[in-house]
């Protein structure tokens, strides 16, 4: 059974505004938030084992824990979030980890690198989103670390700033992905790579719905893609479309809330 | 040119990050050139470029690096430059970098900085305070001066040869022989000299005292009346075979026009004589003691006068300076704002002024001493024509040629 990390949203909020979704003028209605993550956690205990990190005061967007690193085995790659903001998460989570038996295998602290939010395995290929985020060098040294093909794509849409807002890798080799949040070399890179993608219409993707948690022929994803859900139903995958709308305004859906532990055996 | 190297590394082909950065250097106006590759063999093998990029001004560079850097790209760390304090005034430090007239940069703290003037056989003094670096003379040098040593740190960029026809000094043989045409060659000279005065350039001329006793001095009056000589460098003996024809029709005692000897050297002493008596040649000019020639076109049509001195000169004129350290200071002064030169006739000071001519001067030289031509164009092989030819011809057909112009000079 594959193994998630999810924290509560106890201290969610938006507190501060380091991407275009964020206005500490448009805040989350806490009893929504709660309702939204207990339906989430709920349908993914179905498929999974679900383990919960302590939320802490002061860091609200540690409820994103996609962006807590990169696990493959039983190594972690703790991020090196770009926005100070969020750079005290690390260590919560680095902890964490290691007290539940897994090797923590820093980066140079120089390189951004914001885990699986920018870093998601599709067929034997790691694909990494840069600029906004991360940066293209901690690309290679994961590469170097993992001994993988990493494929680096550059992201151009500040509202699709992490490579799981715009881009979800299938188990059968294909993908559903949003092409403009990517220049045209990364959208070649991809192409290339990946078989049988399926785009996402503009203002499907606006609902985050390529934020979305894969596991097997079961796929949770935000509401408001009724034509994404139809394309993938015909492919014979079970979809489960629920409310994000208050994590949405963090700029943050599904995906964004579950960091797989880990996200592949293998590298 | 400006440029660095920047190195790429990871799976730069399967992300098509190597294409993408080449793609970006050239739409945003640079140039590259590979100077190594090597690709990853297995599927998680890393591949490795080295580039080098070029722009054509610093600040082109800086913003295409920026946007490289974004790519991955990182800038290879060049050495600083080195540097030594010069041991006493008019000493460099052994080890000295000596310059060329090309284009050079010295690199101080990850900055190059643009060497200037650049003019040849000079050591480099570098202010780093200000961040300027100097080309300078022995005489220049003050104990304690910080100057370059060896060669660690330090680009030269070559004149690039053009790629299109616009530039006859480009395109030109080199040097014309004796036994080549030349009416074609003075006509594209004729059209250089009326492009820059166009476009506001200066133009100097180095003149040898055989313009004057070929008889071709008022052919170069008429360049001058047209207003296309800026300055005049000579010396006193060119001024003193200039002023014994005006006064008295010889040059060293012969006339030029009908060549048979007239007075003697008497002429030419006397003529000093008359100048050093009213003063100087303006004043002979102003006081009408002077009232034809080439001396007198020049001061009527304000060009410059600089007159060098040098030993077995007679008199010397008023004007001549004859001190050489001070000389040398004049015409690094008087050749910083030119951009063409006409060496014509005169070996010595070719050579004496060649020493301070930045590589982006355009020189035209013309003798009828092979070698002379050829010492005189070999510092600047794309910037320069040399002509072996009579110096008389040379300067009736450019005057005809600029007199035919439907350009009013």
């Amino acid at each position: 059974m594959r193994e998630l990390l999810l924290c509560p949203p106890d201290y969610y909020g938006i507190e501060y505004e380091i991407n275009p979704w964020m206005s500490v003028a448009r805040g989350a209605e806490t009893a929504i938030v709660q309702e939204q993550w207990k339906q989430l956690h709920a349908r993914l205990s179905r498929f999974c084992k679900v383990h919960l990190i302590a939320p802490q005061p002061q860091l609200p967007d540690m409820v994103f824990t996609a962006n807590a690193g990169l696990t493959v085995g039983r190594r972690f790659i703790p991020s090196n979030f770009r926005h100070k903001e969020r750079a005290g998460e690390q260590p919560f989570f680095a902890k964490w980890m290691e007290q539940h038996g897994y090797e923590v295998d820093w980066l140079p602290e120089k390189l951004y690198f914001e885990g699986e939010g920018d870093a998601l395995f599709g067929n034997d290929v790691l694909f990494c989103g840069y600029k906004f985020r991360s940066d293209i060098q901690s690309h290679r040294a994961i590469a170097e670390m993992l001994g993988c093909l990493a494929i680096s794509v550059e992201l151009v849409d500040p509202r699709f700033y992490h490579l799981d807002t715009c881009f979800c890798p299938l188990p059968d080799g294909g993908g559903f992905w949003f092409p403009n949040a990517f220049d045209e070399y990364g959208q070649r890179a991809i192409r290339e790579h990946m078989t049988d993608l399926i785009d996402v219409a503009p203002e499907e993707a606006m609902h985050f719905s390529c934020n979305a948690v894969v596991i097997d022929r079961d796929i949770v994803l935000p509401e408001g893609a009724p034509q994404l859900v139809t394309e993938l139903q015909e492919r014979g995958y079970r979809c489960q479309a629920l409310p994000m709308t208050e994590f949405i305004k963090a700029g943050g859906a599904c995906k964004c809330l579950t960091m797989f532990m880990p996200q592949r055996e293998k590298a | 040119m400006f440029s660095e190297t920047i190195e790429l590394r990871g799976h730069i082909i399967d992300s098509l990050i190597l294409p993408k950065v080449l793609d970006q250097i050239l739409t945003n106006g640079g140039n590259f050139k590979i100077t190594e590759v090597q690709i990853g063999r297995k599927r998680a093998d890393q591949s490795f470029a080295r580039i080098e990029v070029s722009t054509e001004t610093g600040e082109a560079l800086d913003e295409l690096i920026l946007r490289l850097r974004q790519q991955g790209a990182e800038v290879l760390e060049r050495a600083n430059a080195q540097v030594a304090a010069a041991p006493a005034d008019g000493v460099f430090p052994p080890e000295f970098y000596v310059t060329t007239n090309q284009q050079t940069f010295v690199r101080f703290g990850g900055k190059e900085i643009e060497v200037t003037p650049a003019i040849i056989n000079s050591a480099i003094a570098v202010d780093r305070k200000r961040g300027r670096a100097r080309a300078i003379k022995f005489f220049d040098v003050k104990k304690g001066d910080e100057i370059v040593v060896g060669h660690q740190g330090i680009r030269v960029v070559p004149v690039q040869r053009a790629t299109t026809h616009t530039d006859p000094f480009q395109f030109i043989n080199n040097i014309v022989d004796a036994e080549e045409p030349k009416s074609a060659i003075i006509r594209e000279i004729a059209e250089e000299l009326r492009r820059v005065r166009g476009a506001r350039g200066k133009i100097a001329v180095v003149a040898g005292p055989a313009i004057v006793r070929t008889g071709g001095g008022g052919h170069l009056v008429r360049l001058i009346e047209g207003g296309c000589i800026h300055r005049l460098f000579a010396g006193n003996a060119f001024a003193a075979y200039d002023v014994e024809h005006a006064f008295f029709g010889t040059s060293l005692g012969l006339d030029p026009d009908v060549a048979i000897p007239r007075g003697g050297h008497e002429n030419h002493l006397r003529a000093i004589n008359a100048i050093r008596e009213v003063g100087g040649i303006a004043a002979a000019v102003r006081e009408k003691v002077l009232t034809s020639g080439i001396m007198h076109a020049c001061v009527e049509h304000d060009v410059d006068i600089v007159l060098i001195g040098a030993v077995g000169d007679e008199g010397p004129i008023p004007g001549v300076t004859t001190d050489v350290i001070e000389c040398e200071k004049i015409l690094r002064t008087k050749l910083r704002d030119v951009t063409h030169v006409m060496l014509l006739a005169t070996l010595r000071y070719s050579l004496a002024l060649g020493a301070f001519l930045t590589n982006n001067v355009k020189t035209v030289c013309v003798d009828i001493d092979p070698p002379a031509v050829e010492r005189a164009v070999e510092r600047q092989p794309l910037q320069s024509i040399g002509l072996v030819t009579d110096v008389e011809p040379f300067l009736r057909e450019l005057a005809d040629c600029l007199s035919r112009s439907k350009v009013s000079w």
